[in-house]
Order: C-alpha cells, then structure tokens, then sequence
C-alpha cells in the first residue's frame, strides 16, 4: 500500500475529458448528477452534437488528485449511454468569450486589447459594444481580467472545446 | 411463432416480456397510472402476481427473490407515491448490486410536468440508486427498453434497472418482436481477466509468505464458489469473507477464518492486517471492512478481480488489477495453477489458528437470561442447511452473519451496503415464494421487524410461511451499543419500552406467536412453528446489554478490536 503515494496523495492536477455519448435516456442529467453525488468538480462543460453520428461529445474540464480523476473516468465509463471518455494530454483547448462594454469607454482601447486576444468587435449599438475573443482557456480568463477596467456590462464564456493534437 | 411480428399495447408487451424472460412472480401494487399494465395481469397465465401490502416490501421480496436465486426478480408500483414508495428498495438492491426490474406507472406523457396527480419525476429520483433506468415516450421503444432492461440488470456488475411507463404509452399499439437483436454499442462489460496479469498475480502469490484470500459477495452473484474453494484447498491459502460473501465457503472449513471488519473474527481480521497478499475476489474494500485506511493492510501487496472497473483502485490501488466475471477469472486461475510452484503457507495457516484460539468467536452464557448469539447458534444446529437466513439490520444482523454455520452461498439474505432495516420480513417472504421447500428464517430484532410488519398477512394470504425470531432487547441495540460505548450511555431515542404483543399480532394477521424465555421454550417454539406451516413471530426475550463483540471503533485500524472479556476478567 505505501508504493502509492502518487496515487493517493497526488497534487490537485486539471484534466480536460472529452465524453461521447449516446443522446438518450438523460445522459446529461446523468453526468451531472455523478459529478454532484460523488462531490467532484466541474470547472467547465460544453455539449453539441458530433457531425454525421447519433453521439454527442461533452467536454468537461474538472480538477482534482489523480486518484479523483482516476475515479471519475471509470465512473462516468460506467455509465450505460457513454461511448468513450478520452483523458486528454497534447490537446488544443478553446474558450469564447463574448463581452458587452459601454459605448463611453475608450473603445480603441478596448479594440486594441480584443485584438491581442484573438477577439474583434462583433456589434456595436448607440449605447454598448459587443466584443468576442476565441483563445486559450487561461488568456480568455487572463482578457476578462483585463477589461475589468472598462466596465463591462455583461460577460458571457462558452466554456471549454478541445481537441486532441 | 417465435419470430411472427404482431401489434400489442404497451400493457400486452410487458406481460409477454415478463413471460420471455421465464418470470414466474412478479411483487406489486396497482394505482391509477399503471391499471393498463394490471388489466393485462388480471387476463394472463404466465405468471403469479403477489399484492404485498406496502410498495417497499414488494421491492424487498423482488430483491430477496433475486438474491436467492440469482434470477432477475421483478416488481411493478404505480406512479407517484407508488414509485417513491419504491425507492428504499431499489436503492437497497443497488448497493448489493442485486438483478431487478422494476416497473412503474407514469402520468400520461400529454401531462407529464404539469404536476399532475400522482406525477413525481420517478426517473429523476432513481437515476442515483439503479443501475439505469428509462422513461418510455413512445411506444415503439418500449420492446428493446423491455429487452435491454433484462440485459443490463443481469450482466456484467448486476443491478436493479427502472422501467417509468407513461399511461397512454401502456396502451398505445406497436409491433412486438423480443427475438430481435438490440445492438448497444455504450455497454460491453468485460468479462474474461486478462491472462498475462492473471499469470503475474499467480507468480507474485505463490511466493508470498502470508496470503490471504478476501472473498466478497461478487462471489455469491457470479456463482462460483466451487471454483474459489477449490483455488483454497489446492493452494493452501486461508481465507476470510465479507458479510456478502458467507456461506461461500462451507463454515467448518479449515482454511477459513470467518467474517473480517467491523464485527469481524479477532483472527480474520489479524489476517488481513498481517497479510502480506491480499486476493480479493469480489469485494470491494468497503469502510466497514478495513476500518482505518491508511493503517490498512500495510505489509500488503494487492490482487483485485472485480467485473466493475470503477471497483478497482476506487479505495486500495491493487499491484495487479484484474478487470472481468470473477467465474471465468477463477476458471483462468484454475486452469494455470500447476504452472506455479506455491509456497507452503501451514506456518501462516498455523498463525492464525493460533489467533483463533486466543480469541475464538464466542459469548459468555448467562444461567438468567438467553443470550442472543445462543438463539442462532441453536436455530444453526436445528435448522443447519434446510433454513436460509434472512436478517434486518442491526445487532441481530451481526449475530447472524457471526453465529450461524452458512454452508453455501445464496443461504444469507441480508442488506449489506445500505443497512435497511425493515427488509427482514418481507426477504423471508420472497425467498419463500422461490424456495418453497426450504424453511425460510428471518432473524430480526424488536425495532426493525415492525417496518415491514404488516407483510405477515400477505404471507398468510399466498401461503408463504416462515419463521421471524424476534432477538427482543427492548431496544434499537446497534445504536443502544455505540450510545453505550460512544457517547456516555446517554440512550437518546433507543428504549423501545412500549411494545406490541407479537402473539396477538402474529395471530391476528394469520400467523402464530411464541414468546420465549428459555433455551427449552426457544426448541419447543422452533419445532412448532417449523411445524405449524404459519408464519411464525417467536418473540426470544434476550440479555438486553449484550454487545456485538469484537469491534473495531469507527476511525481505528483493524487489528484495534474491542473485545470479549476473558470470563474470569470480568
């Protein structure tokens, strides 16, 4: 039993899961309500439908020790409609952000700064602009920090997509 | 005919998937949402229809049905109050992973979350306590939900699976063809080990000092405990059970040395804390059987065989896991065993023989009061192999699974994961109803036997007699016990000093009574009620501060047991 100290007292790591189901019997709920009765995090989760199959992919972003994460895969495998569960290691991650800023604020700024993350302004009224910004996970929330200062009058994440390299 | 396609109501395809599946009683209660589903009851042949008085004790005696044949036992409730009724019950099944359908009525789909009468989101509410579960919307999936539902609840980890029917979809029209194949490409338990790891794991255990072979109630579901016996007596290897697994091996086996944790044997429990090779087949390193985790078995290396692979590493990361149907695993083990050269284990067979004097199960007799370990042990020595065991939860329970010689698997139906009381009377019924020549007992005590009390006259009504033995301490002991040893004595809630007469309560539902205060009433009793064909309350008047001993206190390692007091210490 002592061989394992990695396992049982391992740092909390991060760990972005890609799970395909199949799109029945509740299977959302299901993962859900696994993740809320075995108290285990969900930090982000995002479903569509995968092209051309009856199968969706949900990409979770969850954090926890390895023994956790260990755990978590089996479960949610455990699971009747899941697929498949791919613990992602290379992998490309995406984040969207889509943020309403005043019209009074410095909007070149604001531009400037949408720029640096991949972002450009998407709509502009007479009182607000709507900006977006696609980058990694970690500088989207980098950029929402950032436009703090322009006062932001909503802020909306897609949450988290990814895809093996 | 087996292959012609025909129109049937949704009602009709659950009678004749029921028939297909060779189910001979179904346990139940009618309501408004599922009267379709009865009306076809009321008209078919195919099988008995037993109506408990109490949603839950259907459930039980579906459960216990199942347990005690390792068919898939089946009950149907209606929605709402029907299905949450239910609940306990499915949940109990889920937790010992006990095959069951269960089918309930729901409001019509064109009302479904309008709170209507009798709505409850049933399939919200058993998502966390089945193995899976469907609501039926239409009714062109309800033969390969049917089919499916079969499927999953006796393959692979086995587990109760939940049928919600709509009232408009029960009689709906649809074809019905159950031969056809219904592909699920999510769902392919493994069940063959994987050979090289298997080979491993032998090699590792024939040169291990102490092994110790750790059987848990997988055994029991996958039926092969000739296979594990077998694997002991050619190897040598000692073994201990868990309180799911006993009676897989026989109780006057030298090679074992009785149940481990909690209320574990003082030398099966040295065992495990001694083993430097645990062999678990089927368990799953519960918290009532290691006791202090990180004080667990520290000298051991690990061979886990379970077919859930969420089983394995979820409490202890085994050295050599082993994913797969522990009766193919065993017939793998079996079939390499002389390409290993086993050490000779007496010396550590020796040890614990030497432990198991030291400190052997027992109680100290009291020439004033019967003593409750007395009353098993003596009904063990009348009964033997013709009674299988049913328990409720608690001090009784403990008893039991000590004090009585199990001799083959499928003998002990008891609430192991979720501890339910009330589930005694109603297990004794269903394993009647499957084993009508066999003497049905249902140890209990005098808290939980009246959760289920009124099941006494379903088993009049059908003709399914058995025996409770009532071990009557006057209190909730198990609580009573740790109030005792945990918080001062302080007996909050746990004297039950205001009791029914269990005479005149057996008899005025049918049955018969005894009460007893001596060995010789408690024989005289036994053989009456064995006798009499009724169901039987024998209320057994014991010493009401008996302990479950040993013990090992919540938070403290294994081999940190309360005791037995040496007669003259006392």
């Amino acid at each position: 039993m002592g061989s394992f100290k990695d396992f049982y007292n391992s740092e909390t790591k991060r760990e972005v899961l890609s799970v395909i189901v199949v799109n029945k019997d509740s299977v959302l709920s299901r993962i859900v309500d696994l993740f809320s009765a075995r108290g285990y995090n969900i930090d982000s989760l995002t479903v569509a439908p995968v092209p051309n199959s009856e199968y969706s992919r949900i990409t979770i972003v969850t954090f926890g020790k390895a023994r956790t994460i260990d755990q978590i895969v089996k479960q949610l495998n455990k699971l009747v409609p899941v697929f498949k569960v791919t613990e992602h290691r290379d992998v490309i991650e995406k984040d969207t952000v889509l943020v309403k800023v005043p019209l009074d604020q410095n909007l070149s700024d604001v531009d400037v700064l949408a720029r640096a993350y991949n972002g450009h302004i998407q709509n502009v009224t007479d009182e607000a602009i709507v900006l977006s910004a696609t980058d990694e996970p970690h500088r989207i929330a980098n950029f929402i920090k950032v436009i703090q200062k322009y006062k932001p009058l909503e802020i909306v994440r897609s949450g988290v997509v990814a895809m093996e390299r | 005919m087996a292959n012609d396609i025909k129109k049937l109501t949704g009602s009709q395809m659950v009678i004749e998937a029921l028939h297909r599946e060779n189910t001979e009683v179904v346990f139940g209660y009618p309501g408004g949402a599922i009267m379709n589903v009865y009306d076809e009851i009321y008209k078919q042949n195919y099988f008995q229809h037993i109506l408990t008085k109490h949603e839950q004790a259907a459930i039980h005696a579906a459960d216990s049905y199942a347990r005690s044949t390792g068919k898939v036992g089946v009950a149907i409730v209606t929605s709402g109050p029907g299905f949450t009724n239910a609940v306990t019950g499915l949940a109990t099944a889920y937790t010992d992973s006990i095959p069951m359908v269960v089918i309930s009525g729901q409001v019509p789909t064109t009302v479904i979350g309008t709170d209507a009468f009798q709505e409850i989101d049933a399939v919200g509410i058993s998502r966390s306590c089945t193995k899976h579960n469907f609501l039926v919307s239409d009714i062109k999936d309800l033969t390969r939900v049917l089919k499916i539902a079969f499927h999953l609840a006796r393959s692979g980890r086995p587990g109760p699976v939940h049928i919600d029917l709509p009232k408009d979809v029960s009689a709906e029209l649809a074809e019905f063809n159950y031969e056809q194949e219904f592909d699920l490409p999510t769902y392919k338990p493994t069940t063959k080990g994987n050979l090289r790891q298997i080979k491993s794991a032998l090699e590792h255990i024939s040169k291990a000092k102490k092994p110790l072979i750790y059987v848990g109630g997988g055994a029991v579901l996958s039926n092969c405990y000739e296979d594990i016996r077998e694997f002991a007596h050619q190897t040598k290897i000692p073994v201990v059970e868990t309180l799911m697994a006993r009676g897989v091996m026989r109780s006057d086996d030298e090679l074992l040395f009785g149940m481990l944790g909690m209320h574990g044997e003082y030398a099966a429990n040295m065992a495990m804390s001694q083993t430097d090779m645990i062999i678990c087949l089927g368990a799953r390193f519960d918290d009532r059987v290691t006791g202090r985790l990180d004080k667990f078995a520290k000298k051991a290396h690990v061979v886990h065989v379970d077919i859930d692979p969420a089983s394995i590493a979820k409490i202890v990361k085994p050295n050599y896991p082993i994913v797969g149907d522990l009766a193919i695993v065993m017939k793998q083990i079996l079939d390499h065993l002389k390409d290993f050269d086993f050490n000779d284990y007496s010396s550590w067979v020796d040890t614990l023989k030497g432990y198991q004097k030291e400190h052997p199960l027992t109680y100290h007799e009291d020439s004033d009061r019967l003593k409750p370990q007395w009353v098993i042990q003596r009904t063990g020595e009348l009964l033997g192999d013709d009674a299988l065991i049913s328990t409720d939860v608690g001090q009784h329970q403990m008893w039991t699974a000590q004090f009585y010689p199990f001799n083959y698997p499928r003998q002990f139906m008891t609430s192991g994961g979720l501890g339910t009381m009330g589930v005694g009377l109603p297990y004794a019924m269903g394993v009647k109803r499957a084993n009508p020549d066999k003497i049905s007992v249902n140890f209990t005590g005098d808290g939980s036997i009246m959760m289920n009390i009124q099941e006494i006259i379903t088993c009049t009504q059908y003709n399914l007699p058995h025996i409770n033995i009532i071990l009557n301490n006057n209190y909730l002991g198990m609580v009573r016990q740790w109030q005792t040893r945990f918080y001062e004595d302080r007996l909050a809630e746990t004297i039950l000093d205001t009791q029914a007469n269990f005479q005149m309560l057996a008899e005025s539902m049918g049955g018969v009574g005894y009460k007893v205060h001596t060995k010789e009433e408690f024989d005289a009793a036994l053989k009456d009620a064995v006798a009499s064909n009724k169901t039987a309350l024998i209320e057994v008047i014991v010493d009401r501060r008996e302990e479950v001993l040993p013990m090992v206190p919540n938070g403290h390692a294994l081999d940190e047991m309360l005791l037995l007091e040496k007669e003259g210490d006392k």
